[in-house]
């Protein structure tokens, strides 16, 4: 942990979530104090992307039950921009295109407006552009990639990347990465963890959704989640993440299991 | 609407002549006697009252169109009055204007008095400084070119008028435009000689402002041998009016090696929101490349209008000669759109290209409909169509219908079509970054509209970006 006793940044209490009314997310609790890296792993349709829109407030999702607290406040009493400006950033798994808005007037819209959010000056074209330069170095992106429309045409890798540069634009409190792994080759992950790694503060937080623990190779959390079926059934340290990795993820399931019906399972197991 | 504004737009006229319009208005309805009444009050010469009575009587033998995708009530055209004289509207000073529309005006960026001269633009009759005007007037007879209504125009350049007027949209050409033939009452008239390339972009921006030009506009442009000129019709401000059709027509030439460049845009009232009132925009526009090398471009933005049922039309019959077509047309609330282009490629190695992007909102219908032929001579002729839809909400339609006639087989027509909806994602991405959901909107509708609004002049460019904002508030989410 880099900020022992950091303060408090996201408690989330007994979250339910429905889509469509089914219910997606079955009671989650979270804390994410300042400093702390953490990474929610679990297998397919267990609920980690749900839970990462729900905190960035995706309107497709019912809230039916708890509470979030981002930085003591209501986060249900936030629209989604609000919560952005707040300092909640949600790296997307799937980056949607925006054919004809270029991605330097994308960046500087959303700067601007975030700044502007914090009480900080805005940049003007010309010191924006110099400003994104230094940003795009830090993710080893060519200055070309300004001019082109917001991930049209971008390959996978390309689009993963440029959620990184946006969260190196709008430095938020809390990222949170909606398997930002998933379709970056080795090279393109390296580079895309170090860019998150320099972008770590002792004021601010990362939440980590992930399948793999490859990423955790290069981006070192300090706790390890198991989300299955819509809650969060283990936690542990970043040990956790190769014990999944050798293992899978059915002994965690079993193991919850047992430990929430004791008497029907222990026997059979 | 806001009833301020409509208050405003119908206020009675105030001041004097009051006995004198009511003697210069015809009776409602339409006859021979009318067209002859239109004719001798503006003290027109001999072939323009055979003009027009020829192509009454053929308008006699016409039906409405009811192919196009728009529905609205029968027309009663006993019912309209088809001339009353110019009424110099009163001259106001900004402290008078009404602030709602001074609000909208701002929203625009259209600083209403000084706009036209700070852009450079010519404008035939300024809003409230008839001063500018004629400087620019002495600045364009210079060059030779002749900037004027139509009306002066007949009368001052007769051989003129008389020469191009009908000829590339014949009296008999369709229902409209016969009507238009039979009773328009003014427009504009351009005309840039020869090797003359206009020094400044022309435009009728507030024309209407202060003198009615009637529903029944008549424009002609002709630029001469090696003329250019780009022309602005219309503007951003919102416009009102009591007449609720419109049928102008506009027509231009281009001799070798000329071009003229047309812009648009068309912000007559829509209708409320509930699809009340707003006028019918049936117009006929088409230019004519009739010299070799010469070229004629379309760009129209199109967000008024209850009804836009129109169709700027290149025919190219000069060997190499180039049409274009840029269109944006937005519809909201209960609007209808049918609107397009036709490319006719008569010439040799004549190219036409067709940019259409339609954007659909609320219950609104909005469609493409293009015409591309290549004629049996025009070996080596080439079309690129391309037709993007965009829909907002689930209550609104987009349609396109593209023809297409080949006759000769070394012609090449390639054509691209997308339909695209702003979606929950697309707005959720906007707004994880901290951008709202008006401000994405505009931000997509920009970006969607690009190759068209890359088309226009600047000053158009930045308003008609405000305008498609504006027309769209309150749609999304």
């Amino acid at each position: 942990m880099r900020n022992e006793g950091g303060k408090g940044l996201l408690e989330v209490r007994g979250l339910r979530a429905t889509v469509s009314g089914i219910e997606i997310l079955k009671g989650i609790d979270l804390t994410v104090r300042e400093g702390e890296v953490h990474a929610i792993m679990g297998p397919n349709g267990s609920g980690k992307s749900t839970f990462a829109k729900v905190l960035a407030g995706h309107p497709a999702y019912e809230v039916t039950a708890g509470s979030i607290l981002f930085e003591g406040k209501d986060l249900f009493a936030l629209d989604p921009e609000s919560r952005a400006r707040a300092g909640l950033f949600l790296g997307f798994q799937y980056p949607v295109e925006i054919p004809g808005v270029t991605n330097s007037a994308f960046l500087r819209l959303a700067y601007n407006t975030v700044q502007g959010a914090r009480g900080k000056d805005e940049l003007d074209p010309l010191e924006f552009d110099d400003f994104i330069r230094e940003k795009l170095k830090l993710l080893d992106m060519d200055p070309a990639f300004l001019d082109r429309s917001v991930n049209e045409g971008f390959s996978g890798g390309e689009k993963k990347r440029n959620e990184i540069l946006q969260l190196a634009t709008l430095e938020p409190k809390l990222a949170i990465l909606d398997e930002t792994d998933s379709g970056l080759d080795i090279d393109a992950l390296r580079v895309v963890a170090n860019g998150v790694n320099q972008l770590m503060r002792r004021d601010n937080a990362f939440v980590l959704v992930t399948h793999y623990q490859r990423l955790l190779n290069y981006i070192v959390p300090d706790y390890v989640h198991v989300m299955e079926g819509g809650r969060i059934i283990k936690t542990g340290g970043k040990e956790l993440a190769f014990e999944l990795e050798n293992r899978g993820y059915d002994w965690v399931v079993n193991e919850f299991k047992a430990g929430t019906e004791p008497v029907a399972t222990a026997g059979s197991a | 609407m806001s009833s301020v504004l409509e208050q405003l737009v119908n206020k009675p006229y105030e001041h004097g002549f009051r006995t004198d319009i009511e003697a210069e208005t015809a009776p409602k309805g339409l006859n021979e006697d009318t067209i002859r009444l239109i004719s001798a009050k503006k003290g027109e010469p001999e072939w323009l009252l055979e003009f027009r009575l020829k192509a009454y009587r053929h308008w006699l033998t016409m039906v409405e169109p009811r192919w196009p995708n728009v529905t609205y009530a029968k027309i009663d055209f006993q019912d309209i009055i088809y001339y009353s004289a110019p009424k110099p509207k009163k001259k106001m000073s900004m402290d008078e204007v009404d602030p709602e529309l001074l609000r909208t005006f701002e929203k625009l960026g259209v600083p209403m008095n000084e706009r036209a001269a700070l852009a450079g633009v010519a404008v035939d009759v300024i809003f409230d400084s008839v001063s500018v005007a004629t400087t620019y007037k002495e600045k364009l007879a210079k060059v030779g070119i002749i900037f004027c209504s139509i009306s002066e125009a007949v009368r001052d350049h007769p051989e003129l008028v008389r020469k191009y007027l009908g000829s590339v949209v014949p009296p008999t050409d369709n229902f409209y435009a016969a009507l238009n033939s039979a009773v328009f009452t003014d427009g504009s008239f351009c005309f840039i000689p020869k090797g003359v390339k206009c020094p400044m972009e022309l435009s009728t921006y507030f024309r209407i402002n202060t003198e009615e030009s009637g529903q029944f506009e008549r424009t002609l442009i002709v630029a001469e041998e090696g003329a250019s000129v780009s022309y602005l019709e219309g503007c951003t401000a919102p416009k009102f009016d009591t007449n609720q059709l419109h049928a102008a027509v506009v027509e231009l030439v281009t001799l070798d090696n000329a071009d003229i460049k047309y812009s648009t845009v068309q912000n007559w009232y829509a209708g409320d929101e509930k699809g009340v009132g707003g006028i019918y925009n049936f117009v006929t526009k088409r230019g004519l490349c009739k010299g070799v090398n010469s070229k004629i471009s379309w760009t129209q933005v199109e967000t008024g209008s209850a009804i836009t049922w129109k169709y700027p039309s290149c025919v190219l019959l000069g060997d190499n000669s180039i049409g274009e077509f840029y269109s944006v047309a937005l519809t909201n609330h209960y609007q209808q759109a049918d609107t397009g282009t036709k490319m006719i490629h008569i010439g040799k190695n004549t190219r036409s290209t067709i940019i259409s992007k339609g954007i659909s909102a609320g219950h609104s219908n909005n469609s493409y409909r293009g015409l591309v032929k290549i004629g049996a001579k025009a070996a080596g002729a080439r079309n690129y169509s391309q037709c993007d839809s965009m829909l907002i909400g689930s209550n609104c339609s987009a349609n396109t219908f593209p023809y297409i006639e080949v006759q000769n087989a070394a012609g090449k027509v390639e054509h691209e079509a997308t339909t695209s909806k702003i979606g929950e994602d697309q707005l959720f991405y906007f707004r994880q970054r901290g951008i709202g959901t008006e401000e994405a909107v505009s931000m997509i509708i920009n970006g969607f509209c690009k190759q068209v609004f890359q088309q226009l002049p600047m000053e158009f460019a930045v308003e008609a970006t405000k305008l498609l904002g504006l027309k769209l508030e309150g749609s999304v989410g």
